[in-house]
């Protein structure tokens, strides 16, 4: 037998029908589903009188949508169109029976931390959601990737989605990390170098010593942001860090179950040998702790550059360039380092787990943020954020000066209360600084929990190793 | 689903790299619980003033594509998020067909449900296309989706790739989860066969 990629075997593991022209009908082990892309897909079952193919494996929590401030039960908190949907989702998980994580209830937060939380997610299945951030959940070597409002639809009504094959890549990041440098600037260097096209078309395969050491938390940070590199899914090969991670969860398999589950997991590797179409390579010391200055994910440089020119560019992306400076407001050739800062938002399904927010903690620990500085902190769950409670983190977050909010995708994409106002600066754990992503012409500058924590303090842009 | 076969019609260049979700479609109108009436704010904060006023020069506002069909589009269109929103706003505003040198995948999955065709072409086609766009309203291209040809207003012939079983679906207005559920059969034996194999999923 040939040698397989880790996607292969996973995808060979699901594929319920081929079709001559090579068109599978792969199998869905898990959907998510939250509030903005759901609704059409259950009127639409509804209009044909369709009934949920698998309930118990379609699991279903509002997250874009919901406010994270104190009180958020009154309805009036939100906008009447966001209660819409939030109450549109609450009946639909009623009357289709999936599982469900109401805003009440403590494991509600963001569907792509709840699920790998939960133990939804396990090494070698195949996972989708209504959301292009799915591909966090590759971290467990689990086929992981968004879909579109059309595609929920087929996948409620029957569990598969009709699929062609993508291609493989790897990306390999040897050696180890330096000091200050985590798994966000992994994820942003990465696509730094590829673009945000460099993926289409591929599913990407993470793998070299620098992944291996990551915790769950930073793998999946990594594998999140596949999809702002253009590649639908990212993988990483499951290992001892994964089971450890998995084991104990609500709805992780158990005692003989648990043993069969391991056996099969333990075979999820790249085989020797196996044929990639696309191969990336970066020195894990050559990474830096990097920010972004314009208004696309690849838009990335060394914290300690300058804002650079749109001549240093080719192509379409002069004219990108240009327009990308005079919307964030930059001057060519002035420090990143100089850039101030308005707002500072911690969390994310990219960054709001437990790591980031110790991560942060260690950063401001008897330090108070700048004056004047709006920062907030946004657990990604509820039990995240009893979890920094315990560990006594929002003490100090509050010490310094932080807003401790409710869990929630917030600030990350301004469909709820906390948004950018105008000209507004804001350095984000976040995935994408997209034109008016986080507010009307808000301007939005990615960097790890680390490096917005040192924001938070000194007012600007900083390199995180002075304050270490 | 609306079937599409030939289009004769009016191309807007859109020569801006990375055009994201977040363009098409900004965020604040995805609150909807309906696939309609999205087109009024396609590309809404490229096209309106915040107060509401349309932008002279952004091209959808110009008088000579205000009935445009086709989009001819810089690289990488549809990148970010997956929210059908963004073609359900190409659609109703009434465009069919969008051309760049490459798509987010989500996104080019998400036009074909919706009646979309999107054309993947070498740079130096597109940007044949994009000169031939720029004449304005009085140059109609022509897509061919049976013929796999795009026909510039000058008569040039530009032949297009698209996947058998998508352009099948597209031609006959095809509903994909009718498609899938005469293959119930084969789902259920793959689901007896994993209740076996790997009965914690």
């Amino acid at each position: 037998m040939s040698p397989k990629t880790l996607y292969d075997k996973i995808w060979d593991a699901h594929v319920a029908h081929e079709s001559e022209d090579g068109t599978c009908l792969l199998y869905i082990d898990r959907h998510l589903v939250h509030e903005v892309t759901s609704p059409q897909a259950f009127e639409g079952l509804r209009m044909a009188g369709r009934k949920v193919h698998s309930p118990e494996k379609t699991i279903a929590v509002p997250d874009h949508n919901v406010p994270t401030t104190a009180g958020r039960e009154d309805p009036a908190q939100m906008t009447e169109e966001s209660r819409i949907q939030v109450e549109a989702l609450d009946k639909n998980a009623k009357e289709f029976g999936v599982h469900y994580y109401p805003v009440s209830d403590i494991r509600q937060g963001i569907v792509h931390i709840v699920g790998p939380e939960q133990g939804w997610t396990l090494p070698g299945m195949t996972v989708v959601c209504g959301d292009s951030h799915t591909a966090t959940h590759g971290a467990f070597g689990a086929l992981a990737h968004g879909i579109g409002t059309s595609e929920v639809e087929h996948v409620l009504a029957t569990q598969t989605l009709i699929q062609k094959k993508s291609k493989n890549m790897k990306v390999e990041i040897t050696g180890k990390l330096k000091p200050g440098v985590t798994a966000k600037d992994i994820t942003l260097a990465v696509i730094g170098e590829t673009g945000t096209a460099g993926g289409t078309g591929y599913v990407i395969e993470y793998c070299g010593e620098a992944i291996r050491d990551l915790s769950m938390e930073g793998r999946m940070t990594v594998c999140n942001m596949a999809i702002e590199g253009g590649a639908r899914a990212g993988l990483i090969a499951p290992d001892e860090t994964t089971f450890e991670y998995v084991k104990g969860r609500p709805h992780a398999p158990k005692g003989a179950q648990w043993e069969a589950a391991l056996n099969w997991w333990k075979t999820l590797y790249t085989d020797e040998g196996a044929h990639f179409d696309k191969v990336v390579t970066l020195k894990g010391e050559d990474i830096q702790p990097v920010v972004t200055w314009g208004t696309s994910p690849e838009d990335v440089l060394p914290i300690t550059a300058t804002v650079p020119s749109p001549e240093d560019f080719t192509g379409g992306k002069v004219e990108a360039a240009r327009r990308a400076l005079d919307y964030m407001g930059l001057t060519p050739g002035q420090k990143l380092t100089d850039i101030q800062i308005d707002t500072v938002f911690i969390g994310s399904c990219t960054n709001g787990r437990i790591e980031d927010l110790r991560a942060v903690a260690e950063v401001v620990k008897g330090k108070k943020i700048k004056d004047g500085m709006r920062a907030m902190i946004v657990p990604g769950s509820g039990l995240v954020r009893a979890q920094a409670e315990e560990e006594g983190l929002a003490d100090i977050f509050k010490e310094a000066g932080f807003e401790w909010r409710l869990a929630g995708c917030s600030m990350c994409l301004a469909m709820n209360p906390d948004q950018l106002s105008e000209g507004e600066r804001c350095a984000a754990t976040s995935n994408r600084n997209f034109e008016g992503r986080q507010g009307y012409k808000g301007r939005t500058h990615l960097v790890s929990p680390a490096m917005a924590a040192a924001a938070a303090i000194t007012g600007h842009l900083t390199d995180v190793r002075e304050l270490m | 689903m609306e079937k599409f076969e030939k289009l004769h019609g009016i191309a807007a260049p859109m020569p801006l790299v990375n055009i994201d979700t977040d363009m098409i479609i900004p965020k604040i109108f995805l609150k909807t619980i309906k696939r309609s009436g999205l087109g009024v704010n396609l590309f809404d904060e490229m096209r309106y003033d915040r107060e509401g006023n349309e932008i002279e020069d952004f091209v959808l506002n110009k008088p000579q594509y205000r009935e445009a069909e086709i989009l001819v589009a810089g690289d990488n269109f549809g990148c970010g998020s997956s929210r059908e929103h963004a073609p359900w706003a190409i659609a109703d505003f009434g465009i069919k067909c969008v051309i760049s040198t490459s798509f987010a995948d989500i996104f080019f999955n998400n036009c074909f449900k919706n009646g979309i065709l999107p054309i993947v072409l070498p740079q130096e086609q597109v940007d044949l296309l994009m000169k031939d766009a720029e004449k304005g309203a009085n140059a109609r291209m022509t897509v061919d989706l049976e013929a796999q040809e795009i026909t510039t207003s000058d008569g040039e012939v530009i032949p297009f790739n698209v996947d058998a079983f998508k352009k099948h679906c597209l031609l006959n207005g095809l509903d994909d989860i009718g498609l899938t559920m005469e293959k119930a059969g084969a789902i259920e034996n793959y689901e007896s066969k994993m209740s076996q194999e790997r009965p914690w999923v």
